[in-house]
């Protein structure tokens, strides 16, 4: 779909935040000079096209108790495929990257407790024989990431 | 941080995102058996705790023309890290900035900002920008481009706790 300019200035505004109040739509529309339907039409209209990903709460994902951590691996060319298949085999690996270091390999391990969080990792280097590099995050910066629509 | 049963069944029912009705906190809380305004409280709660980041549109950056992003990662001197750091944070362009243990000797970088552009000169300018910002205190830097993706699993919360 292509994307006009009140297109543009809804997905700018509401980048910002949505207010928690009866009538949401509303509000926002007001702000806009739209209707509350007009606003509503064309949020649907982007969300069926995939412009917007998500709508709503962003929750953060240790808040409630999980535990998560980046690694990093160098793992020679010649061995990547088979250390892929190992490393994605388990559950706790979120995502994993191939990048263009001498860490070639970034993942990231969700697991329910801390401790396993180690346990995992140590496990990888037993099955691979390769080093896994724990990037724990000491503290988080507030995001002000904006997509200029 | 504590969240209690109700809060977790407010979790499973939004976090796939909100309804697109007139009163979609109206609705939400209807199909939970909440009032409304119990239900608002406790939205406002959780985000004043940090529990909820923010309540928003996340647009697909790549549908709208960010194609190109980049680890970018830097040492920075530890005294200072986290007043730059807030500073790189709050960039137009920077999704995750997060200061990280070092990996010392394969790895000195303890400052990670993902830098998103239209393209990899583009990605490369904002580096540049954050090198500017960084001055001095940043000892060295580097960027890692992804190559392949080689696993994508959606991050689910899972409210029931310890299942």
């Amino acid at each position: 779909m292509t994307l006009d300019a009140t297109d543009r200035r809804i997905l700018n505004r509401l980048q910002d935040g949505f207010p928690i109040s009866p009538a949401p739509f509303d509000d926002v529309a007001r702000e806009l000079g739209l209707t509350q339907d007009a606003l509503i039409t064309r949020l649907e209209r982007m969300q069926a096209a995939r412009i917007i990903t998500r709508f709503g709460p962003f929750y953060d994902a240790a808040a409630l108790g999980g535990a998560f951590c980046l690694c990093a691996m160098e793992v020679p060319v010649a061995e990547l495929e088979s250390v892929v298949t190992k490393v994605n085999a388990h559950r706790q690996v979120a995502h994993n990257y191939e990048r263009d270091h001498r860490l070639n390999m970034w993942f990231v391990l969700a697991t329910e407790t801390a401790p396993e969080i180690e346990e995992v990792a140590m496990s990888i280097e037993r099955e691979t024989g390769l080093r896994v590099h724990l990037f724990p995050k000491l503290r988080e910066f507030f995001i002000g990431f904006r997509v200029a629509a | 941080m504590s969240i209690d049963a109700t809060d977790r069944r407010i979790i499973a029912a939004t976090q796939g995102g909100l309804p697109l009705v007139p009163e979609p906190y109206a609705a939400v809380a209807a199909a939970l058996g909440l009032e409304q305004e119990d239900l608002c409280d406790r939205l406002r709660t959780m985000q004043a705790r940090g529990v909820i980041r923010r309540v928003a549109v996340a647009p697909n950056h790549y549908a709208l023309g960010m194609v190109a992003n980049g680890m970018s990662v830097w040492d920075v001197e530890d005294g200072v890290v986290a007043e730059l750091g807030a500073r790189v944070g709050a960039l137009e362009f920077v999704s995750h900035c997060y200061e990280r243990s070092r990996a010392r000797p394969v790895w000195p970088y303890n400052l990670f900002a993902m830098i998103h552009g239209a393209s990899r000169d583009a990605v490369e300018e904002k580096r540049a920008r954050i090198a500017d910002l960084l001055g001095a205190a940043c000892r060295g830097n580097d960027i890692l481009y992804s190559t392949r993706i080689l696993k994508k699993t959606g991050l689910r919360l899972r409210p029931e706790g310890g299942s």
